[in-house]
């Protein structure tokens, strides 16, 4: 069965319509000076450019409806460089509209597909060629080419071993030891309990011994959160609650989901948000999840007081902090 | 320079915002203005918190919230609420500056609580110091306030407000109060004088000017990359269609 | 002969007695490209580039890729006296103190924001139209692989600052990183040298943004305008064009003057833009540290699918034998862009295989003409825009009064049942104008005129359209479903029997097309 169907017959490309420009000289005079003119616009542009970047300080603001108090230095300087480039273009495009030749031209098409008698000979060239080198053959230079490109492949991946050093235990260990202080970020300053009201927060990292530096490193792992609720209003298994003290209860602030700070308390729900990608964690359950993406609770961290009633991690983290990864176990 | 302009415009801005919030009880005695705030309460906020502010099913108990709560509250209009399906909201308070001074005498007769904070911190100025106020703020407020105190989202329809209106004394009522949402930050926590430096720090943001143009709500990237879809896109295919017509 | 034209001859005497060029350049400066406004999508996207490569190159000057800590000590008070890296310095100093230095920021920022978009504009109307058909699949595949590396680089370009929002960006990634089982924690630590964040990982990917990957790039580019220029452009239907000519402007001097002038424009839009919009106000965000975060975190709009699929995917780890796998991660970090940008790249041999259809084509589909494309093309743009609509849910929720858990929940259930309704809406939406343009071709267009029949009816004078406009709505081939047998001659089931059937099946839906009118009809509606 044939879909072939008559078609309607094509029309072919349409009569040349001449514009003003071509026939009215006057036409064609107003189209000059309008190129002309576009093009005195983009040098008083740069004019504009050259004369914000040398005379208008760096420190002068001023009001512009709608963008409100602007920098002039950085406003002026703009505003030159957009009339210079925008003025060149219109000019650019306006000439080629109006006053260059508008004939549209036809040009033929061929198909890429080459002659057949070419394609054969490039078939047969090829063959000649691989023919000549023999590798069909001598089966033996085949696989020992083989072998070497194979290997030679490997060696980059080799070089970029020293990038970086193993994971070993560093996903797995944080600062936190027992027994050490709770001090508030930033500021350093140790805490204790009684400097919480119930509903009160506290950033915490922690304190360092004498001589040692915070790095980056290390608060992408150490960073903790301090919530006081009513004790009463845990629901926690008692080895849980046994990590709380006076109410007040400490997590680990690097999001279980992909590490993210997760510090937005709101108090009157108890709930933690991460606004990276709004998981909600539930503090009186031990942070479990209770909406979106995480799917592990945040890490709570055991704390107690030591002899001087400051707050201290009476263990480290039994779990890994931060976002998930391969060898985690749990 | 830049510092100079931004000192300049907080200059202008502030002498006006915290010269009401004086104690406005100064010339009436204690326990008359206690009197007048127990009377006002009766009145206006004991149907939902209780005839002695112990709270009820629907609004908690204020014993013990303290002065500066009532403040915060009543002083911003976010008390009484108009509307219990969304979180208080700031408008135009209730009750004059006198009135809500004699209620918040009354809530603080009932169980010590947070006072209003005293005339230190319009020191802010002298005492704080911006950076170290930027620091603390993207420590401890910009998770919910954003980078720039616009504000943002919390979970079920929550939020965290801008700040871009608040003046010095209530942001540390805010602060020691937590209202709604937000928790409390103890003056152990964040110290007087680093609150002083986080009020200075927001009092620069509310006046920063804009260095690169329109300041885009300074809500980060999405209104950027909504402007380049439309403005920039726009403004590109109306000069292309231009552009690709034959000209008359 | 004026001197001047003596001394241009000169010239190219010159050149061509060098290089033989006059041939090749005379044939090509004539080469003819037609004129559309939607073709000039592309060379938005191209100079964007080259705009990206100038200003590029003007802060690479000054901005120092160090995460070295220092004391800064600069003009802008809030910041004053902070510790941060001397990334995010060198980059508060492009702006604060070098003259012009912000502004060629924004310029930097806003073009690669505009790149980004016109490079998807130009592929949706690549897709649209069916110019990635034969023989421009390569030029697709690497079209496809120009957005991929688009958004790579745009992303190490809005890391590097080293500001709260970019550090939130990176440690992302990284999260990303080290969610791969198996080798993900030391992929994570190569690229770190060793735990987040560490110090070395941007100067490591400044050497990747400002060499490697522009490098890529100029190389793909090349090749891509290179295909453009063998190919020949592709053509909108109308009288007079066919599959075997091109219908156009010559180069020299209507396309040169055209799109020379169009790259100033672009420029000059570009700088209006970096002139009135501030952009990565880097400032306001901080320096970076893993312990500070921003409400309304995102990421610039070409990742912000990727953020929204992040959100919106479930809470799913897998526990087993000490080892854990976070479905939540890898499915919307890596599975599903994996399967979408492959998807998009085997969308010519998917489509050619499905309809059948191996010969070359220039001339480019009206949307309409190709229903199932269209539909599938519509579907696709809305499970990215759902994608989009959760990644900004924060924003949109605190300015909608909406919430950001009705947000997560409509896109959660979205993501499944919105697209499927787009391609049905879109296909019907086709199949219907099809329709419109047969009765248009049939009866004409109402002039509004009533007649009075004889017997008393009234009714509408339908005046035929011109023998142009019935061209433009009918040249198009309708290509038919193809027909394959599941049994061979004996009636034996095949070994690719079910393959067989798959095809059909996708071929029929394929072929949905209302019959265009053909000259049959207009007789027989004559001989009425």
């Amino acid at each position: 069965m044939s879909h072939e169907v008559a078609n309607l017959s094509d029309p072919g490309l349409p009569d040349h319509v001449h514009r003003l420009a071509d026939s009215d000289p006057a036409a064609e005079k107003k189209a000059e000076r309008a190129v002309a003119f576009l093009f005195i616009l983009s040098a008083l542009g740069t004019v504009l450019f050259i004369a914000s970047y040398v005379y208008i300080p760096h420190n002068l603001f001023v009001f512009v409806p709608i963008l409100g108090s602007t920098n002039a230095h950085q406003l002026f300087l703009g505003l030159g460089l957009t009339i210079s480039m925008l003025c060149i273009g219109l000019g650019a495009v306006h000439w080629a509209k109006t006053l260059m030749p508008d004939n549209e031209i036809i040009a033929q098409r061929h198909e890429f597909r080459s002659p057949e008698n070419e394609r054969k000979e490039f078939v047969a060239a090829v063959k000649e060629g691989a023919a000549a080198s023999g590798l069909g053959r001598r089966s033996i230079i085949k696989r020992t080419l083989g072998l070497s490109l194979g290997l030679v492949g490997i060696s980059p991946l080799f070089l970029l071993r020293d990038l970086g050093p193993l994971p070993k235990e560093q996903l797995q260990t944080t600062s936190w030891k027992t027994g050490t202080r709770l001090v508030t970020d930033p500021g350093n300053r140790p805490i204790k309990p009684s400097d919480l009201e119930v509903g009160a927060v506290a950033q915490v990292l922690p304190q360092l011994t004498p001589g040692e530096e915070r790095t980056l490193n290390n608060i992408g792992k150490d960073a903790v959160l301090l919530i006081r609720l009513r004790t009463e209003d845990f629901q926690l298994s008692p080895e849980r609650l046994s990590w709380t003290h006076e109410g007040i209860i400490a997590f680990s602030k690097i999001c279980s989901h992909m590490g993210c700070a997760v510090a937005l308390y709101e108090q009157q729900t108890k709930h933690l948000l991460c606004p990276c990608h709004q998981s909600t964690f539930d503090v009186p359950r031990a942070a479990k999840v209770i909406f979106g993406p995480a799917a592990r609770p945040l890490p709570q961290l055991a704390i107690t007081v030591d002899s001087e009633g400051y707050l201290i991690a009476s263990q480290p983290f039994t779990e890994p902090v931060g976002p998930s990864f391969w060898e985690r176990s749990s | 320079m830049l510092l100079l302009f931004a000192l300049f415009m907080i200059g202008t801005t502030f002498s006006v915002a915290s010269a009401s919030t004086k104690q406005a009880s100064g010339s009436l005695s204690r326990s008359v203005a206690i009197d007048e705030g127990r009377q006002i309460f009766l009145k206006g906020c004991s149907s939902c918190h209780g005839l002695n502010a112990e709270g009820g099913s629907i609004a908690p108990s204020l014993i013990g919230v303290g002065a500066a709560s009532v403040d915060f509250q009543v002083g911003t209009g976010r008390m009484p609420m108009a509307d219990m399906t969304v979180q208080a909201m700031r408008k135009t308070p209730a009750y004059t500056p006198e009135q809500v001074a004699a209620v918040a005498a009354y809530v603080a007769s009932l169980a010590p609580g947070p006072a209003i904070p005293g005339s230190e911190i319009v020191n802010y100025e002298r005492d704080g110091s911006t950076a170290e106020g930027g620091e603390l703020f993207r420590t401890n407020c910009a998770m919910c306030h954003n980078f720039a105190g616009q504000g943002g989202a919390l979970s079920q329809g929550k939020f965290a407000p801008t700040l871009m209106e608040s003046d010095p004394k209530t942001i540390v009522e805010a602060m020691i109060t937590g209202p709604q949402s937000m928790p409390v930050f103890s003056d152990k926590i964040i110290t007087p004088a680093e609150k002083l430096s986080i009020i200075k720090w927001i009092k620069a943001a509310q006046v920063e000017p804009s260095l690169g143009g329109a300041a885009l709500g300074r809500v980060g990237p999405v209104t950027e990359g909504l402007l380049a879809w439309t403005l920039g896109l726009g403004l590109l295919i109306g000069i292309a269609v231009w552009l690709a017509t034959k000209a008359r | 002969m004026t001197a001047k034209e003596k001394a241009l001859g000169n010239v190219a005497n010159y050149v061509d007695e060098r290089t033989g060029a006059a041939a090749w350049m005379k044939k090509n400066l004539n080469k003819v490209f037609p004129d559309h406004w939607s073709f000039m999508l592309g060379e938005v996207a191209l100079y964007s580039f080259i705009i990206l490569l100038l200003s590029g190159v003007f802060l690479t000057f000054w901005f120092d890729p160090s995460q070295r800590e220092v004391l800064y000590q600069g003009d802008y008070q809030p910041l004053s006296g902070l510790k941060m890296s001397a990334a995010y310095a060198s980059t508060l100093h492009i702006s604060f103190d070098i003259r012009g230095g912000l502004l060629m920021r924004q310029i930097h920022h806003w073009a690669a924001l505009l790149f980004m978009v016109a490079m998807v504009a130009h592929l949706m109307r690549v897709f649209f139209t069916g110019a990635f058909r034969k023989p421009r699949e390569f030029n697709w595949i690497i079209g496809v692989g120009l957005v991929t590396l688009g958004i790579v680089e745009g992303f190490l370009g809005y890391s590097l600052p080293d500001d709260l929002l970019s550090g939130t960006g990176i440690r992302i990634a990284e999260a990303i990183l080290q969610a791969i089982p198996v080798v993900g924690t030391y992929l994570a630590f190569f690229a770190f040298g060793g735990p987040f964040p560490g110090e070395v990982f941007i100067p490591r990917i400044f050497t990747v943004h400002v060499l490697l990957l522009p490098g890529i790039f100029l190389a793909l580019i090349t090749a891509h305008l290179m295909l453009v220029w063998y190919q020949k452009h592709t053509q909108y239907p109308g009288p007079g064009r066919t599959e075997k000519n091109v219908v156009g402007y010559p180069l020299m001097p209507i396309y040169m003057a055209k799109a020379g002038g169009f790259f100033f424009i672009v420029f000059g839009v570009i700088a209006f833009l970096s002139t009135v919009a501030s952009i990565n106000a880097i400032w306001l965000y901080g320096p970076y540290t893993p312990g500070q975060i921003s409400a309304g975190s995102q990421p610039d709009w070409y990742m912000g699918w990727l953020d929204g699929l992040v959100r919106m995917a479930p809470p799913l780890e897998t526990h087993a034998f000490g080892h854990t796998i976070s479905w939540n991660i890898l499915i919307p970090g890596l599975i599903v862009p994996g399967i979408l940008f492959t998807g998009m790249a085997l969308y010519p041999f998917i489509e050619s295989w499905i309809t059948g259809d191996k010969r070359e084509h220039h001339l480019l589909d009206r949307p309409r003409n190709a229903p199932n494309r269209t539909a599938l093309g519509a579907m696709s743009v809305t499970f990215i825009l759902v994608t989009l609509f959760n990644g900004g849910n924060d924003i949109i929720a605190t300015n909608f009064s909406l919430t950001i858990n009705q947000i997560m929940w409509f896109s959660r259930i979205g993501i499944f049942v919105l697209p499927p309704i787009a391609f049905v809406i879109t296909k019907r939406l086709c199949l219907s104008l099809q329709r419109a343009d047969r009765d248009l071709v049939l009866h004409g267009t109402e002039t509004g005129t009533l007649l009075r029949l004889p017997h008393g009816e009234f009714v509408e004078v339908h005046a035929p359209i011109s023998q142009v406009d019935a061209w433009k709505l009918t040249q198009h081939e309708q290509i038919p479903a193809l027909e394959l047998s599941t049994e061979d001659s004996h009636g034996v089931r095949r070994g690719n029997a079910l393959r067989n059937k798959l095809r059909s099946r996708m071929s029929q839906a394929a072929s949905d097309q209302v019959a265009k009118p053909n000259e049959t009809d207009l007789k027989e509606l004559e001989g009425h």
